[in-house]
């Protein structure tokens, strides 16, 4: 699969990182070499082979369902970070985590 | 309106269960809702560093519950996986759901959709394509402080059972009829509140159009979280009169998600998927494969509650209802226990259908339930009702002082005893045959000219007489008994 310049700015734009146009020529070859090297992964023969999910060979155990946590809200809050209005005032407001305004 | 005769619509729908568990998929927080802010949000539900998921298994089990109830392939071997997206009420970065390997393979959900102006009513099979187990996000609230949004985690964790159908459904009714009988479903197996309202049972509808007598899908658009059946019905009909119309103006239809506003009634593009979001799935680290045995499915089998479809037929061949009653007194498991309650007390089959799907309902249904008594909790137990219908068929009573003693009980005139209420209302019914016989000698000495006209061959005389012989009695004969005697003495 060939990158062009055009994939390597749409692919920054999702990761919103500001790239410029050096930086994106830079990228791509550097982009091209990974590929490369996963064209020439795809090119083994996998036929037959169950698809691994994790590097060990256990399974998943199971918690029971019973409450063993406890309200610990002003201890994370605590920890929350400040405003960023340069006074020391925590980023939290009737036991809300605030951040800048969100809207989809 | 344009020419929808020419167009058929292609619904497909994706549901969002809660499953009902004490705790979070992946740590022992509570998932009680409506609790004060953050207060069940734990390290794990904040995604502070260095933690770790541990599987609920409740959470699995319930998966496995309804897996089977669709008659689904429950693989050996499913795998949590990783989406990846950026918003600030998912802390981690990516929410652990299943991608390739669900728990829940293919399967299928029968649906009754019913009768609609000259269309009958008909059952169609709708398939699942798949269903899995994933977290849920947390809440932002926006508009609390200027210019920020706040961010709730309480349900940041809540165990989710995504159920997703094939694109099987061809019409807004259809896809109404399937979440009614989906959440019918998971509420039955006791593995989902179903509390819409909250949240707890949440659909998104993929809606596509294409011309009549073709194959080839159209472009679709996704209706997010539609939590109320008039809600999804009005949104699709709107949705699906608004591609149509877009397509027969020469216009496209671009893939996007939709928000349905009830205000409006309109469907609104809320992101196009020109950027579509790459959500970089794949298996998560922190979680081992997870295995379901043999032995566990015949474990979960073992506790599972006979199913809907089952039990309406138990009903038709066991008691001897009709497809219909079946049907209705199957539509809730609080409601088909009811029933099998007040039989087992000792009430005819039939009549206590009728009572519960008639009096009983339209008492739980009127808006002056006030305080939202529920089948399952109301001043007329299964017991006390079958004691009434027990005072009908032993003839201590007729149907109609019954309607006297229920409304008496249901307002809990005199608690708990049908017998004390009979008393005290003077309802018991007249069958002692020397009784009935002096008051309709009384009657026939009282209305000359109608027995005059009985003889002349009119009919409707003889109904007369029985009317006032009721009404002699204060309606407290045996209308069976009155009407013997009468034919009786009228033929002396």
């Amino acid at each position: 699969m060939a990158l062009n310049i055009t994939d390597i700015k749409r692919i920054a734009h999702l990761a919103r990182i500001d790239i410029s146009e050096a930086e994106a020529g830079a990228t791509l070859t550097k982009l091209t070499g990974i590929l490369g090297l996963i064209e020439q992964m795809q090119a083994v023969d996998t036929t037959g082979i169950v698809p691994m999910s994790h590097s060990q060979d256990l399974v998943q155990r199971l918690r029971e369902d019973v409450i063993t946590a406890i309200n610990e809200r002003e201890l994370f809050q605590a920890n929350a970070p400040v405003l960023g209005n340069g006074s020391a005032e925590k980023a939290v407001d009737g036991g809300l985590y605030l951040v800048p305004k969100v809207i989809d | 309106m344009m020419a929808n005769n020419n167009w058929e619509v292609v619904i497909g729908l994706e549901t969002h269960t809660q499953l009902k568990t004490n705790t979070k998929i992946f740590s022992g927080a509570s998932i009680q809702y409506g609790a004060e802010p953050n207060t069940q949000a734990d390290e794990v539900s904040t995604a502070l560093p260095g933690v770790l998921p541990v599987l609920n298994g409740q959470a699995v089990e319930c998966a496995i519950k309804f897996g089977l109830a669709i008659n689904a392939e429950i693989p050996e071997r499913s795998v949590f996986s990783r989406k990846n997206y950026f918003y600030p009420d998912l802390p981690k970065g990516y929410q652990i759901s299943q991608f390739e390997l669900p728990i829940v393979a293919k399967g299928a959900v029968i649906i009754q959709v019913p009768a609609n102006g000259k269309n009958a009513a008909y059952e169609k099979v709708i398939n699942i394509t798949r269903a899995h187990l994933e977290e849920d996000a947390g809440k932002s609230n926006h508009g609390v402080v200027e210019g920020m949004s706040g961010i709730d985690l309480n349900r940041a964790g809540t165990p989710l059972l995504e159920i997703v159908t094939e694109p099987d459904m061809r019409s807004a009714a259809e896809a109404v009829a399937y979440a009614k009988k989906l959440h019918e479903l998971v509420q039955w197996i006791g593995i989902c509140d179903g509390n819409m309202q909250e949240g707890s049972f949440r659909c998104d509808v993929n809606v596509s159009v294409r011309p009549k007598g073709t194959e080839k899908l159209g472009t679709r658009r996704e209706i997010k979280n539609l939590n109320s059946f008039k809600f999804m019905q009005e949104a699709i009909e709107y949705e699906t009169q608004w591609q149509i119309e877009t397509l027969e103006d020469g216009g496209k239809i671009q893939q996007a998600t939709v928000l349905f506003n009830p205000d409006t009634g309109e469907t609104k593009a809320m992101r196009s998927k020109e950027e579509a979001n790459d959500y970089r799935y794949f298996p998560d680290p922190d979680l081992l494969p997870l295995e379901v045995t043999a032995a566990d499915k015949a474990r979960v089998q073992a506790t599972m509650p006979e199913l809907p479809e089952a039990m309406k037929a138990r009903f038709e061949s066991e008691y001897g209802l009709s497809n219909y009653d079946a049907a209705s007194l199957t539509t809730s498991r609080d409601v088909a226990d009811y029933f099998v309650e007040t039989v087992k007390h000792g009430a005819q089959a039939k009549p206590a259908a009728n009572w519960i799907l008639g009096a009983l309902t339209a008492k739980l249904n009127t808006e002056l339930n006030t305080e939202h008594k529920s089948i399952a909790s109301n001043p007329i137990s299964a017991r006390l009702l079958a004691a009434l219908l027990k005072r009908v068929q032993d003839n201590n009573i007729s149907n109609n002082a019954a309607k006297q003693v229920f409304e008496a009980m249901w307002v809990g005139e005199i608690a708990g005893d049908v017998d004390a209420i009979i008393e005290a209302k003077g309802l018991k019914q007249e069958s002692d045959s020397g009784a009935i016989e002096g008051i309709i000698d009384e009657v026939l000495a009282a209305n000359p000219a109608m027995v005059e006209e009985f003889k002349a061959g009119r009919e409707k005389a003889f109904n007369a007489l029985i009317g006032q012989a009721m009404k002699a009695s204060k309606g407290k004969a045996n209308p069976a008994q009155v009407n013997e005697i009468l034919k009786k003495k009228l033929a002396a």
